[in-house]
């Protein structure tokens, strides 16, 4: 037992087995307190179902994050980026194609802009992402004149609805298979490519990083990129599973998302994080209202255990990293 | 017969409105050691940035083996053959040595994936051979966190090392060293001749610079003030003109 305890995968991984066993335990209590709901399927179809919407971007999110940045406007990236989604395939007659495209390619340039106001101007992420965020769902707003789109008739039906969201055996929606498959390939990405090690030399040490012949700026804008592509994907996975448009797509995602990457032991300081642990997040924070609602208490509970858990975790992780220091 | 490596011509550099380097003219050789002294603030450690692509100059020219280039960014002057050893050490606490080691320059396959195996192999070899770590508790999988000083500067120092290079830029390199480590890295600066390669070398310690380094530069308040080859002048000499900078702002130049 000792020698397990001191084994290397457990001290280079305290984090990623600590929010594990929380996970666990969590779920121990919905199990033992709600069983009639924990016991059967349809609870856990229902996870795999709504998870993966924010769970992507959370995913995404923590690359930004390790950079020591963070990035408030993907909320209203994922609302234009539906937007013009919703508009291209009811116009061409449900061509996936150009939707798919330009839906993307607009989520990664509004990273672009949020990239190369953090670097080149010189913003601070958090307010620059705050002016993106109210820009983009302006846009959305005079764009839609507050008025939603339907892409039922060109969505319902094809192979890109299959492929999306519809239901392998019957059983297992297809947004988790892709949430599972992306969040294994981001994991390789952010620990086993260049632009992940990269990623964590510049959160940690943006001098040092540069000294050591890293591009600072790209990385960032990178990085700021690919998170607005991945929301534009979370956009998309919404409208096929909803089949409908409304002006304030994507509004929601905010606390859960960025509470799936806290929680999950991405360090709030940069230079440190793990894609497993926002993993872990996502199925916590994804899991509470329905899990407090079948334990019996009200839903008014929601956002106040939810704030508990970030604020406890944050906590825990900062206190973990000064000890260390 | 001497042959040039780097050049630098009317350097300027300005950090918003503060001139920290003005119109500075220097010339390096190849297989010479060229010492920067001059009081803290001077703008040693920015004009060898200039060199190495961390800052760029707001004005003037830089050749490179005799032909003009523009440094961008430290993995442009990487590539010409230019290393450093940053008075900062540049070095990242969170990550492992291993990847503090090639962090910039990675050993990867064809899709950017790094080789893990090969980078620590390669950094054990590093810590062993260039370093000569004897403490067990330090591995390529420990973070630059639980270093001593000592041993940071010796991960910068071997790192610098591993990488061959025609020059190689030191920035107070034994800063923190004992006096053994001090001696080895003292004794590289001088075999370095005998590759025919270069440094610059930056040290406070006169006596140092002196044995070290083949030609000493004086740098003061961004200037250069005074140029001495090692048989021209002798080490109380050296100190004295040090000395008579400090307290009156001038050196007197007698050719
Ligand atoms: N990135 C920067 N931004 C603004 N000012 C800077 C920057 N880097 C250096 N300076 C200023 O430039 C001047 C020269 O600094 P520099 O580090 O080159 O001196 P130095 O000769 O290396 O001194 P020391 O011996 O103390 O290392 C100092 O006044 C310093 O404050
Ligand atoms: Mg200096």
């Amino acid at each position: 037992m000792n020698n397990l305890l001191n084994s290397y995968f457990v001290k280079t991984h305290k984090l990623e087995i600590s929010i594990t066993i929380i996970a666990v335990v969590l779920f121990l209590i919905y199990f033992l307190g709600a069983p009639h709901v924990f016991t059967r399927f349809p609870i856990y179809r229902a996870f795999m179902q709504s998870m993966p919407f924010f769970g992507i971007i959370a995913i995404s999110a923590t690359f930004v994050v390790t950079l020591g940045e963070i990035d408030l406007s993907f909320p209203s990236i994922v609302g234009i980026t539906s937007l013009i989604f919703g508009i291209i395939m009811t116009s061409t007659d449900g061509n996936f194609f150009i939707a798919f495209i330009l839906a993307t390619s607009l989520g990664m340039f509004a990273g672009l802009v949020n990239g190369l106001l953090v670097t080149k101007i010189g913003i601070p992420s958090i307010v620059a992402t705050i002016g993106t965020l109210f820009f983009w769902r302006g846009l959305v707003n005079v764009i839609s004149q507050g008025s939603g789109i339907a892409i039922v008739d060109v969505a319902d039906g094809t192979w890109h609805h299959m492929i999306f969201v519809e239901k392998l055996f019957g059983k297992i929606p297809m947004q988790f298979i892709w949430f599972i498959v992306l969040t294994g390939l981001m994991q390789w990405v952010y620990r086993y490519h260049k632009f992940g090690n990269h990623i964590h030399f510049v959160g940690d040490n943006k001098a040092s990083a540069q000294m050591m012949g890293i591009n600072v700026d790209n990385v960032k804008i990178i990085a700021f990129v690919q998170l607005g592509f991945f929301s534009a994907l979370a956009g998309i996975f919404t409208m096929y599973e909803m089949l409908y448009f409304w002006p304030t797509q994507g509004e929601g995602l905010m606390l859960t998302t960025l509470a799936a990457v806290f929680v999950g032991g991405t360090s709030v300081f940069g230079g440190k994080g793990t894609i497993f642990g926002t993993f872990i997040g996502v199925l916590i924070i994804g899991s509470l209202e329905s899990g407090i609602v079948a334990l019996g208490l009200s839903g008014f509970y929601v956002k106040f255990i939810n704030g508990l858990m970030i604020t406890v975790a944050v906590t825990v992780y900062a206190l973990i990293q000064r000890r260390k220091n | 017969m001497v042959e040039e490596l780097l050049k630098l011509q009317n350097i300027y550099k300005n950090f918003g409105n503060v001139k920290v380097l003005k119109d500075v003219n220097i010339k390096i050789n190849k297989g010479e050691v060229v010492a920067l002294i001059g009081d803290n603030g001077a703008g040693k450690s920015t004009l060898i940035k200039v060199i190495t692509g961390v800052h760029s100059p707001n004005s003037g020219k830089v050749f490179f083996k005799e032909k003009e280039v523009q440094i961008k960014s430290v993995a442009q002057s990487r590539k010409m053959g230019i290393e450093a050893v940053y008075q900062e050490r540049a070095l990242c606490d969170q990550q492992e040595l291993y990847r503090n080691i090639f962090a910039g320059r990675e050993i990867t396959n064809s899709f950017g994936f790094l080789d893990i195996k090969k980078q620590r192999k390669e950094a054990e070899k590093i810590l062993r051979d260039y370093i000569g770590f004897t403490s067990k508790a330090i591995t390529v999988d420990s973070q630059v966190m639980g270093l001593s000083g000592g041993e940071k500067q010796g991960v910068a120092f071997g790192r610098s090392l591993y990488f061959n290079s025609d020059l190689i830029v030191l920035d107070e390199p034994t800063m923190g060293l004992s006096i053994q480590e001090t001696e080895k890295v003292l004794n590289f600066v001088k075999g370095l001749k005998n590759e025919n390669k270069s440094a610059i070398f930056i040290d406070h310690n006169i006596i140092h610079v002196y044995g070290a380094a083949d030609r000493f530069i004086i740098l003061d308040r961004g200037e250069v003030v005074g140029e001495f080859n090692k048989e021209d002048i002798s080490r109380e000499e050296l100190v004295q003109k040090m000395i008579q900078l400090h307290e009156s702002g001038k050196i007197k130049v007698e050719d």
